[in-house]
């Protein structure tokens, strides 16, 4: 069965390592905070300026001056730093930022990404997402394997305006966790119950397949 | 005014000189950290077509998209938008122009503007719509667009604390675009929430030094929250 996105988040975080500086995109990614293990310690960068972000504050702790990148109210967490905004996005484009998750609309065996526009519709612009994918050496995206429609958005090439051209080598989606390189896609895990055959109709650029492809763990 | 002392008493001294055509650049990330009292003034001036450089547009009654309705924005140079209604009539109807640059990169252009640096190499855009008609180089294989950096007429800022010099301490994440707007302004506006006499602040944790700032002016501020997130209890979720 396809992934909830809940359990995209969980399987994000068995990619996190002790000692990770990481910056979650909104949307499915920013749920991968609630999964870190509980033996390893992760820093989660908010590019407002803010190392070391919380939990959502309660009542009683909100702080008009304290959001993150999603404009939401959080809280620091211990060993937090703050700083402005040139020095938030020096740490992202100077690589220091160990791993970054966001979502997609689109990703091709080139690993070029789109991700902020859609011509004719209204476009609000790329807030950090093309800094992000450019100064960082590890990404996942995730995002659904295909549309509702059943349209494929892992594809030979991007048909969007692209936010990043080159730079993404690993997508993890609601069927299947994929590596992109030497302009191919590579069906490294299946998500539980969803067949080798679904997940190669659903993908619209060459896919290599080896045998015994595991099924996730949880 | 004496020395070095930046202190004016009125909004509308704070924002003297500002004219039509002018470009403005401001501090804030969202609603957090705006400069909310010297956007009211500009929108009580009824200064028009400013070029605006800021991360955001505000929301249809909050921060600097009270200048939508009487259109004294011509154009916005910003990394996201649309978050309120007025804006995205505006910018569909063509009556308002949309420059739209990556947070970094927007960021690196005040402070590269800030600090006399006329233009810098990034990878960030590089192959996407934001490098179009760019210089593209590259540098040990790496693939880099030239960006050029800004100044502005005026900028807009709001820290936390001041002393009568200007020095400027931010808090929290109210920090953002702020220090770097304030280095980029050709006349430098600072409203806080509280001065203090020179030397109550120390040296060593001032963010902004004085020599940054024209114009300080004391405040009371709204802070608007756009999205108010609590967690429940101390349950350790985050959502």
């Amino acid at each position: 069965m396809a992934l909830s996105r809940e359990q995209i988040a969980q399987r994000v975080a068995q990619e996190l390592h002790d000692g990770y500086y990481v910056n979650l995109g909104i949307g499915i990614p920013t749920l991968v905070a609630n999964y870190v293990p509980t033996d390893i310690e992760v820093m989660l960068q908010s590019e407002n300026g803010l190392l070391g972000m919380g939990q959502f504050p309660t009542e009683d702790e909100i702080d008009a001056d304290l959001i993150n990148a999603g404009k939401q109210t959080v809280t620091m967490a211990k060993g937090a730093s703050i700083f402005d905004s040139a020095e938030s996005f020096a740490m992202i484009r100077g690589g220091h930022v160990d791993l970054t998750v966001l979502g997609a609309f689109e990703v091709d065996v080139n690993g070029n990404i789109a991700s902020y526009m859609i011509p004719g519709k209204l476009i609000k612009g790329m807030g950090g997402a093309m800094d992000l994918v450019a100064g960082a050496d590890n990404i996942i995206v995730t995002m659904t394997h295909a549309s509702k429609h059943g349209v494929s958005k892992l594809l030979s090439n991007c048909s969007l305006p692209l936010t990043g051209k080159g730079c993404i080598k690993k997508v993890l989606t609601d069927l299947a966790f994929i590596e992109i390189k030497d302009g191919k896609f590579y069906l490294l895990e299946r998500a539980p119950g969803v067949s080798i055959e679904e997940i190669v109709k659903l993908t619209d650029g060459e896919l290599v397949v080896h045998d015994n492809v595991p099924e996730m763990q949880f | 005014m004496a020395g070095f002392d930046k202190v004016v008493s009125s909004y509308e001294e704070a924002m003297a000189g500002l004219e039509d055509n002018m470009t403005v650049i401001a501090g804030g990330f969202g609603l957090c950290g705006i400069p909310e009292n010297l956007i009211a003034e500009i929108k009580r001036k009824g200064t028009k077509g400013l070029t605006l450089v800021s991360n955001n547009c505000g929301v249809d009654d909050f921060g600097l998209g009270v200048l939508l309705p009487d259109r004294q924005i011509k154009k916005i140079v910003a990394s996201y938008v649309g978050e309120n209604a007025e804006f995205e009539r505006q910018m569909m109807a063509g009556e308002l122009e949309v420059e739209l640059t990556p947070q970094g990169t927007l960021a690196e252009k005040m402070r590269a503007g800030g600090a006399g640096i006329p233009a810098f190499f990034t990878a960030t855009g590089y192959g996407t719509p934001v490098a179009e008609g760019k210089e593209e180089r590259n540098f040990n294989g790496r693939d880099y667009i030239l960006e050029e950096s800004i100044t502005g007429d005026f900028a807009i800022v709001k820290a936390w604390k001041a002393d009568r010099y200007g020095n400027l301490v931010f808090r929290k994440t109210a920090r953002n675009f702020n220090p770097l707007a304030a280095t980029a302004g050709k006349i430098t506006v600072v409203e806080v929430e509280e001065i203090v006499e020179v030397g109550e602040l120390d040296p060593d944790q001032i963010h902004t030094p004085g020599i940054y700032v024209n114009r300080l002016i004391l405040g009371t501020f709204e802070k608007r929250i756009e999205q108010r997130t609590v967690r429940q209890s101390s349950h350790n979720s985050a959502e």
